[in-house]
């Protein structure tokens, strides 16, 4: 049966939007290689300064640890949870289960600003009993960027769940297995796409946070984010175009090796 | 070992760690902010009252539901314009619209952000390129105003309006346009008298997803708005921490909790979450 194909306006259309896309991406490129201090685009000749800024400046090197420390302590945490609270929904199906995962997802709709007052409540109230835990340190930050991560890593569990066969669960319960041999050796090995999958959104959630960040830290805990967030409400920093650049190919060079894996399999 | 444990314990004592941890660290001081809003300075409804008098409150709530109604315009039609292609163009054109979609989506806020500000600088892209044409021989002021921050905004959203749309399109029957199309209708009377309307709950579902995230949203008005184009949000934040006026900003946020869950209710009513358990 011949499909219903787009015709020349609506690819014209959808170049243009392609374009409107991309090109903010592409922007940063010279930028990144221009030799000025300042955010400009070079002109003649090109400069790896910026490049070397990152790798020297100790404050680069600093943010970039803790974001990765802060990424993967809040994912760990979050995904462990959300992995026990979706087990006990799928195996138990309690009733008020609507209700208690609409419960759960509420950080996920709730405007980020107002999760950011929430848990800048929460963490300076810490601060008066604690002081390695609170506001503007790593551990406070790091659950703050649990509460704002683990819907995400919910639902994907969630539904991966959905998609096993309950058949064998209660295969495995009718032959006598425990609620505890049931959940680790018949569930997880069937999700454990899907754990990962939460784990690695989680820390990649973490990894970019801005928007609670800035409410929660001001001069101790800077992570990544917060520290291109100074850079660029000041003079903005070209380093920043730098790392954009190294950023944007990351991202680039995974989604081109999913496409490839994912195309793989299916030609298999 | 737990076999005999009842199910109800065993849920339980599954659930329980993420609940009571969501309970302490976000329905707790969630109570704390809507406290903070009637006790700060004075216990009272003065807050609130400001809200409703206070003329700067005002102006920003408006020009936030303009910024949010322009945006949610322009994101939702240029959204449709790609995902026509991501779901219905030949392998390649997908791939390519795939590919556009995509890689914006995965990355961060800030960078996207930041490459606005290099295009859109006095001394970034567009000026530059221009001023060396001989365009014009000021640069334009495309940042830091108005302009700049819905621009940012729509090229944050799109990738948000192109799911519920692309999921509508992939449902859609093809031998309905194919019969159209058979029957003498012309390809762009197709698409608007068939196509475009099969697609209606896809394109209400994305308008208010774009809209909810548009009128929360702090970080791009933030670095493009330059401090002169407030938003909401960062109203907030600046009642927090530039002139502290904690109760203001808490009743803000309990005002713009109550509104975007009001949307929300609506938006529940034209997209069925797909049943997740």
């Amino acid at each position: 049966m011949p499909t219903y194909r787009p015709g020349p306006v609506s690819l014209i259309l959808a170049a243009l939007v392609a374009l409107f896309l991309l090109l903010p991406l592409l922007a940063v490129i010279p930028v990144s290689l221009t030799p000025s201090r300042m955010l400009a685009m070079p002109s003649g000749e090109l400069s790896l300064r910026h490049y070397r800024a990152l790798i020297e400046d100790p404050r680069w090197i600093n943010s970039i640890l803790l974001s990765i420390r802060i990424g993967i302590v809040s994912s760990a945490f979050s995904t462990v949870l959300a992995l026990c609270f979706s087990l006990g929904v799928w195996m138990f199906q309690p009733r008020f289960t609507a209700a208690l995962v609409g419960f759960v997802l509420l950080p996920m709709v709730v405007p980020p600003v107002v999760s950011a007052i929430t848990l800048y409540f929460l963490l300076t109230s810490i601060s008066g009993f604690s002081s390695f835990f609170g506001y503007d340190t790593w551990l406070g930050v790091a659950m703050a960027h649990a509460v704002m991560t683990v819907p995400f890593a919910t639902v994907l569990i969630l539904v991966s769940l959905s998609q096993l066969d309950r058949r064998i669960d209660l295969a495995a319960r009718g032959l006598g297995a425990t609620v505890w041999e049931r959940a680790t050796r018949i569930i997880m090995p069937n999700i454990k796409f899907g754990i990962v999958t939460a784990a690695l959104l989680s820390f990649v959630l973490s990894w970019e946070e801005i928007g609670v960040t800035l409410f929660i830290t001001s001069v101790n805990a800077i992570t990544l984010p917060r520290l291109m967030w100074m850079g660029l409400r000041d003079n903005i920093d070209p380093a920043i175009a730098a790392l954009s650049v190294i950023l944007i190919v990351i991202t680039v060079l995974v989604l081109v090796a999913r496409s490839v894996v994912v195309r793989l399999r299916a030609a298999q | 070992m737990r076999a005999h444990l009842s199910d109800r314990i065993g849920a339980a004592l599954l659930m329980a760690p993420l609940l009571l941890f969501l309970v302490l660290a976000y329905a707790w001081p969630f109570l704390g902010v809507v406290k903070w809003s009637f006790t700060l300075p004075t216990p009272g409804l003065g807050q609130y009252n400001a809200l409703l008098t206070d003329q700067l409150v005002q102006s920003v709530f408006i020009r936030t539901l303009r910024i949010a109604a322009i945006v949610t315009i322009v994101s939702v039609a240029a959204a449709y314009a790609i995902t026509v292609v991501w779901v219905r163009g030949t392998p390649v054109q997908r791939v390519v619209a795939e590919f556009c979609i995509l890689v914006p989506f995965w990355i961060s806020v800030l960078t996207r952000a930041f490459g606005w500000v290099a295009l859109l600088s006095n001394r970034g892209l567009i000026n530059t390129w221009l001023q060396a044409v001989g365009f014009i021989s000021e640069p334009l002021a495309l940042v830091r105003n108005e302009f700049g921050v819905i621009v940012g905004m729509t090229h944050f959203l799109i990738p948000f309006a192109v799911f519920p749309l692309a999921s509508s399109m992939r449902s859609l029957d093809d031998r309905v346009l194919l019969a159209a199309r058979g029957l003498g209708s012309s390809r762009m009377r197709t698409f608007w008298s068939v196509f475009v309307p099969m697609t209606r709950s896809g394109i209400i579902g994305s308008a208010l997803i774009v809209f909810v995230f548009s009128l929360g949203f702090f970080v791009t008005p933030a670095i493009l708005g330059g401090g002169r184009s407030v938003m909401i949000a960062e109203l907030i934040y600046l009642r927090i921490f530039q002139s502290p006026d904690w109760g203001l900003g808490a009743a803000i946020s309990v005002v713009l909790v109550l509104f975007v869950g009001a949307l929300m209710a609506l938006l529940f009513r034209y997209i069925r979450p797909k049943q997740l358990v």
